[in-house]
């Protein structure tokens, strides 16, 4: 497509929509509290997301403690296990990891990133934000019913999820599918905003193929969640008339406790079928913002362009198109036709290929760079590091034959917390250090950054490195107590003391993150407008913190992409997106 | 027409075709907007009511599940949606009702739309309002089948005429698409008042999000309505033909 002879970078054409009227709020409330701002609404959503997580995290210590020492710890008994096995999974998968991603990366970076004012509805970004406040204050209400949360796993299979066996069956389940049905109706409201905004309301200049990683993340897991979520809630509604009203969509004739049920007829398996047409797509509206964010990172503080960015944003978005096909891989087990297991093996299989392409791209960007090592970046080389030691194993995980025997065990635990617990984790903090200057106007502590990354990063991997191990053994996964196994040798008890004193540790340290965050927000040295001399668009306003409207009094005009870092010719070692053009430039 | 020779018409469509797919590449590959001729707010209800697709195909595939791997026999629809008229029996009736009212309200929706634009206030609205009173209509006579059917012993856990799983997916997915309509017969009503007063055309800004309205909401609102128009025809296909 290109041609020498025709002139680059060419002033882009005249707007095609008028400014926007923006509103502008008059009080306190409504510039803090129920504020239209997209970058005030980010805040409010990360911080809610980080706190329920910090209740996650401690969950997850609730669980290894019993795992190290079955017993010893008299307010652990089973039906806080399983409490606590449920609550930990589910904050951490849809409340802490997809609300931090889209609300909260989502709504600060879209904006300012393809250079909008705010997002294209603030009014309804703002609803999104208090209906997701409260479908998260109800599940963390169930806390306070009688029965407690329900204990029934985070993928709530009927008919276990709501019998009379399981701890929350009275109000805990409840509350969970209510508290679920919120966050979707929440996050549709969102994702809406999200889609539409990096659709129709870029600034001159700014095309699609010129958008950061970071936005094309964001933007197709955004899409994902749209089509994906659907799947989860009328799950949900369905699970939730079985348990209100009696209906037997999921619930097949039993008998329990010696008592025969008035279910009768339900198809179980349906459920699972909704629950991970829902479930597969939400580890890559988890993992494809996390990529984004990296690629965004990685070519930031190596001084280069990311290389192959065209085939960056193909691969994201058939990843994106081949999630919707994989969900059973999670069924494997569930009794499914062997052509259905077939099939689903190979389409998982295949999203192997576009991933380690971004892979790859990610290592070649590397490759000769100036690589310095900042906080983000050796996050970012944390995930590259962790994501592929998650990724292979999800190739043992995705072949039939060789999941039925590591199915249910703690290998598929080690599993999914190295894809799409650590390294998406990784990148949240990464991404927090990295753009905490723009949001602040301060820069993080480096050397506290440094300690915090090297005691994450080392210590997850202790975490969830020998888990792969326990997996093997056949130590299966949400059992309360081992008892006298005899496939399972007296030194795994010993590993799993190692693994959770560790956890202890690793989840302890994560207080130097939070307070490198609170102290910086006062004594942080000031960062100037672009500390880390980035091209893209975010760190070009006026203002930093960037000021309602973020723009200041004119759009920006964009000129190229978001990569041009080094480049022959240029003042400085890299070119603002905004930039007007230099002589026989050639940048895309 | 007959004079065209056939080849002709096919090359024209073809290049028709063409031209239209290199427009909507320079659109995509355009920087500010991908679809050049919608605005936000009609962009941001196209995507809606695709994720509002998917919500109802989850419904509908999972109601054709559960009633194909149900071992009780189903209910058969024409009797069950049967009604006594003068004393006989007649299949269908008050469905072929609902659904021709719906579809009328689909009229005189799109009439609304019409006449919002060319800026005939009175009309658009009093053309909103007719709309609501079909929509309201068509869940009154909902609910008088809901009536008819508990009355007769159907109930979500179970009914007298055969799967349980009858009920349950009839009162969740007709009601789930009820919920649909009188959603959009409250949003009819206030969007005909704001049309009525002149809202759109004084600049005046709306009570809740402060902001001011433009005659495209009737189209917006429109958008919406026929999609939940074309929800009951697969609705009716599903429950009452099949």
């Amino acid at each position: 497509m290109t041609d020498a002879s025709v002139p680059q970078n060419v002033a882009p054409p005249p707007a095609e929509v008028p400014d926007v009227d923006l509103y502008h709020a008059h009080s306190w409330i409504t510039k803090y509290v129920f504020s239209q701002d997209a970058k005030v609404i980010a805040i409010q959503y990360a911080g809610t997301a980080i706190t329920v997580g910090i209740l996650a995290l401690v969950l997850s210590w609730v669980i290894r403690l019993q795992l190290a020492f079955p017993g010893a710890i008299p307010f652990i008994d089973a039906n806080v296990y399983y409490q606590s096995v449920t609550m930990h999974g589910m904050i951490m998968v849809v409340y802490m990891l997809t609300a931090i991603f889209l609300g909260g990366f989502g709504n600060y970076l879209i904006p300012l990133m393809v250079g909008a004012r705010d997002m294209v509805f603030p009014y309804v970004n703002m609803l999104s934000y208090w209906v997701y406040l409260i479908a998260t204050l109800v599940l963390v209400s169930s806390y306070f019913f009688p029965g407690g949360p329900t204990g029934a796993g985070w993928t709530l299979y009927p008919p276990q999820s709501i019998l009379t066996g399981t701890p929350g069956h009275e109000y805990g389940i409840i509350l969970m599918l209510v508290s679920l049905i919120l966050f979707i109706v929440g996050f549709t409201m969102g994702g809406l905003n999200y889609v539409v905004t990096v659709l129709q309301a870029r600034t001159r200049g700014m095309t699609l193929m010129r958008m950061p990683l970071t936005v094309w993340g964001i933007f197709a897991a955004a899409v994902m969640a749209l089509l994906a979520f659907p799947g989860l809630f009328v799950a949900c509604l369905m699970l939730l008339l079985d348990r209100t009203l009696g209906t037997s969509f999921f619930m097949p004739s039993l008998v329990e406790l010696g008592e025969r049920k008035d279910y009768v007829g339900g198809s179980p398996i349906l459920f699972q079928h909704l629950f991970w047409f829902f479930g597969h797509p939400e580890v890559y509206i988890v993992a494809l913002p996390a990529f984004g964010i990296v690629s965004d990172l990685i070519s930031v503080h190596a001084r280069k362009n990311i290389f192959g960015y065209k085939m960056m944003v193909w691969a994201i978005i058939a990843i994106g198109v081949l999630s919707m096909v994989v969900w059973g891989h999670h069924m494997y087990i569930s009794g499914m036709d062997p052509w259905f297991g077939f099939f689903f093996a190979v389409t998982t299989l295949a999203i192997a290929v576009p991933t380690a392409l971004k892979v790859y791209n990610w290592v070649l960007t590397l490759w000769h760079a100036d690589i310095h090592f900042t906080t983000p970046m050796l996050f970012a080389l944390g995930f590259l590091v962790t994501f592929v030691n998650g990724g292979i194993t999800g190739l043992y995980l995705g072949n039939v034959i060789v999941d039925v025997p590591l199915s249910a065990t703690l290998f598929v635990v080690a599993h999914f917390h190295m894809v799409m617990g650590i390294a998406p984790v990784l990148v949240i903090f990464g991404a927090i250090y990295h753009w905490y200057p723009k949001i602040t106007g301060r820069m993080m502590d480096e050397r506290l950054g440094k300690i915090h990354f090297w005691i994450t990063f080392l210590g997850a991997y202790a975490i969830f490195f020998p888990m792969h191990y326990l997996g093997v053994l056949g130590m299966p996964r949400r059992f309360y107590e081992m008892g006298e196994t005899a496939f399972v040798p007296a030194s795994a008890a010993t590993l799993n003391i190692v693994i959770t004193v560790i956890a202890l540790a690793v989840g302890f340290a994560q207080s130097i993150f939070f307070y490198n965050l609170f102290k910086s927000l006062k004594y942080g040295a000031p960062a100037g407008g672009n500390p880390w001399r980035a091209a893209s668009l975010e760190w070009q306003t006026p203002e930093t913190p960037p000021g309602h409207g973020n723009w200041g009094q004119q759009l920006p005009v964009v000129y190229r992409w978001p990569y041009a870092y080094s480049v022959p010719g240029a003042p400085e070692d890299y070119l603002p997106q905004n930039a007007p053009p230099m002589r026989g430039e050639h940048s895309p | 027409m007959t004079a065209e020779p056939v080849t002709t018409e096919h090359v024209t469509t073809e290049s028709t075709l063409r031209s239209s797919l290199h427009g909507m590449v320079a659109d995509w590959s355009s920087d500010q907007r991908s679809f050049k001729s919608a605005s936000w707010g009609k962009a941001m209800m196209w995507i809606f009511l695709v994720s509002d697709t998917f919500v109802f195909s989850c419904f509908l595939i999972s109601y054709m599940t559960v009633r194909m791997s149900t071992t009780v026999e189903w209910p058969h629809p024409s009797e069950i949606f049967a009604l006594e008229i003068g004393g006989k029996k007649i299949p269908l009736i008050l469905i072929a009702i609902m659904t021709f009212d719906l579809i009328t309200s689909s009229g005189t929706m799109a009439m609304a739309v019409n006449f919002a634009y060319a800026r005939e206030r009175r009309k658009a609205a009093i053309l909103m309002l007719v709309t609501a009173f079909f929509g309201a209509a068509f869940v009154g006579m909902q609910a008088f089948e809901w009536t008819k059917l508990i009355h007769e012993g159907v109930r979500p856990w179970g009914n007298p005429f055969g799967a349980a799983q009858f009920g349950s997916s009839f009162f969740m997915i007709t009601g789930f698409h009820g919920f649909h309509v009188s959603i959009g017969v409250i949003f009819l009503l206030i969007v005909a008042r704001a049309v009525w007063r002149g809202d759109y055309d004084v600049g005046r800004r709306g009570f809740f999000t402060s902001r001011k309205g433009r005659y495209e909401i009737v189209e917006i609102m429109g958008l919406y309505w026929h999609f939940v128009d074309l929800v009951w025809v697969f609705i009716f296909a599903f429950f009452y033909l099949w």
